[in-house]
């Protein structure tokens, strides 16, 4: 049933001690989607699909996976569900296709793991202990044991953290197959271009609150947006003056302009003849919409996370 | 609405066979490592070998062996239920391999039921090695008392695995790495295993009579020698394990 709900998280909290890991966050995840759960580090990513996982009992709110309570039905879930951990998960002297063919006789109908071996790029490494992968093999691995056993939903916890650029695409070209074969998948990043390659659905979360949600193409609406760079210090009240009524501009951070108001030729124009008058040479000036990491830091911040 | 059906794959392969098949890679990855060849055999018989051939302790009854062997096959299970088996799973727990596995079709109890089987096999040949060693050294077990052994194995397996899952799911794996070697030492010395107990000071021969390895090796002298079941020690070894594999269980951390 492509569309119904996979994944369904209302009013979910999460304590360790004294420490609030997760205040409220309530998600939805339909098979055959993709759902990014966004957010800087701490943000409660982690502690939310480790939940979903069955790994965590909530403090409060309601978790079901395919219907079925994590924790409790831990038993009928495990089997259907697919796991990527932030990290370890394999014996260190385990050999990659012997791991993964132990985790592929643990299913019925499995995918074959020699395939999943040269999908990934691993065909060198088959044979090597997993103490002695590179830290993007042991990635590589650890995603192809999420989805060996052919689940209904699998949950990528930052899958493509330390990968090299060709493995990402592998990754994202994984991940869409799956969409495709109706699996529900969450993935939790801060890797925008993840999110905005991937995601239909996006979750920004932030202190252990859903700040945002929506598809990327909602959460970057909106009229788009001019920006330039130039030296720092230019009179950005006189240049405002010389634009069509209503346009505004504001220097943030110095050197970088941005202009409110609808950008169209004639904008362009005004501001281009403004910079030739004040002998100002303006670089990348560019006319673009919100990307998500524009949404992204307006609701987290700027401020660098601990 | 939410989704029971139409899911992607055909569920779980049936439990035997994801417990075998866990079975056989703990099988694998204990007979990788060095220290474990070291620890279960090289070990256990460099030891029969050199108290065989070298008149170190005064040992009861008339035939050495018949202290000795016994002995031996007791440290045996000792070092594969309790050290071997802490170690690695001390070091499993600690690299996330046992939290990774709880997301998968093999039940928990079907991971101890993996590594139960995989250290009785590992035992068995241990026995059928060591107890050939024995043979050629000139020791004549008692083969009517070969089903009580048996039970005894199992007793001392119980024991010793409780032991050892007591301290990998609690202990950091360092601490238990460090803590399994030591207690591996002590309990070959002084728990009756070579050294008769008699031969130690008071206070210790009477400390020594309550620990597992003299009740485990005890309990395999009477059966390999008067092929007798030693009521006693087979209590003793009931009273651990059930101290010990409760406490396990109430204290055991997966991650």
């Amino acid at each position: 049933m492509p569309g119904s709900l996979a994944v369904e998280v209302y009013g979910l909290a999460k304590r360790y001690g004294a420490t609030t890991a997760v205040h409220d966050i309530s998600f939805t995840a339909a098979t055959g989607r993709v759902l990014a759960l966004l957010g800087p580090n701490g943000a409660g990513k982690t502690t939310t699909v480790e939940t979903c996982e069955g790994y965590r009992s909530p403090d409060a709110g309601r978790v079901r996976v395919l219907g079925l309570d994590p924790v409790r039905e831990r038993r009928l879930l495990a089997p259907r569900i697919g796991v990527m951990l932030q990290r370890g998960g394999v014996y260190p002297s385990a050999r990659p296709l012997e791991m993964l063919r132990l985790l592929a006789s643990f299913a019925a109908d499995p995918l074959d793991p020699d395939e999943l071996v040269d999908r990934l790029g691993l065909r060198e490494s088959a044979g090597t202990p997993y103490r002695r992968l590179s830290g993007g093999q042991q990635q590589r691995l650890s995603l192809a044991l999420a989805l060996v056993s052919r689940p209904a939903v699998v949950f990528l916890d930052e899958p493509t953290a330390g990968l090299d650029p060709q493995a990402r695409l592998a990754t994202w070209d994984l991940v869409r197959e799956l969409r495709a074969d109706g699996v529900a998948v969450v993935l939790t990043t801060h890797a925008m271009d993840d999110a905005a390659e991937l995601a239909d659905d996006v979750v920004i979360i932030d202190a252990g609150r859903v700040v945002a949600t929506g598809t990327p193409a909602e959460l970057t609406a909106g009229p788009a947006r001019l920006t330039f760079r130039a030296p720092p210090g230019l009179d950005v009240a006189a240049l405002a003056a010389a634009l069509p009524a209503g346009c505004g501009v504001a220097e943030q951070p110095a050197g970088h302009y941005a202009v409110t108001g609808a950008a169209d030729p004639a904008l362009v124009s005004a501001i281009a003849a403004w910079c030739a008058d004040h002998g100002v040479l303006a670089g990348d000036l560019t006319v673009a919409r919100r990307t998500l990491e524009d949404v992204f830091l307006e609701l987290t911040g700027r401020e660098l996370r601990v | 609405m939410t989704a029971r059906t139409g899911l992607p794959g055909a569920g779980p392969a049936p439990l035997h066979r994801v417990v075998a098949a866990q079975t056989r890679m703990e099988l694998r990855l204990r007979l990788r490592h060095g220290e474990t060849l070291l620890l279960t055999i090289v070990i256990p018989v460099v030891l029969l070998l050199f108290f065989a051939t070298v008149d170190l302790v005064d040992t009861p009854g008339d035939e050495p062996l018949d202290f000795l062997v016994p002995g031996i096959l007791a440290l045996a299970v000792m070092s594969t239920a309790f050290t071997g088996q802490a170690i690695a799973t001390a070091f499993e727990r600690s690299y996330g391999v046992l939290k990774r596995l709880g997301a998968t079709a093999l039940p928990r109890w079907g991971l101890l039921a993996a590594k139960t089987a995989a250290v009785l096999v590992v035992e068995l040949v241990q026995w059928v090695l060591l107890g050939s060693v024995g043979v050629a050294l000139g020791w004549r077990p008692e083969l009517a008392g070969i089903p009580a052994a048996v039970l005894f194995l199992v007793l001392g397996t119980a024991a010793f695995s409780g032991l050892g899952l007591l301290m990998a799911g609690r202990l950091r794996a360092e601490a238990t790495l460090a803590a399994a070697n030591g207690l591996y030492v002590v309990l070959l010395l002084a728990g009756g295993l070579i050294v008769p107990l008699d031969r130690l000071p008071g206070p210790l021969e009477a400390a020594g009579r309550l620990l597992p390895t003299a009740a485990l090796a005890d309990g395999l002298r009477s059966a390999l020698t008067a092929g007798s079941l030693d009521g006693g020690a087979a209590a003793v070894l009931v009273a651990w394990s059930a101290v010990l594999l409760a406490a396990a269980a109430a204290t055991f951390r997966w991650e």
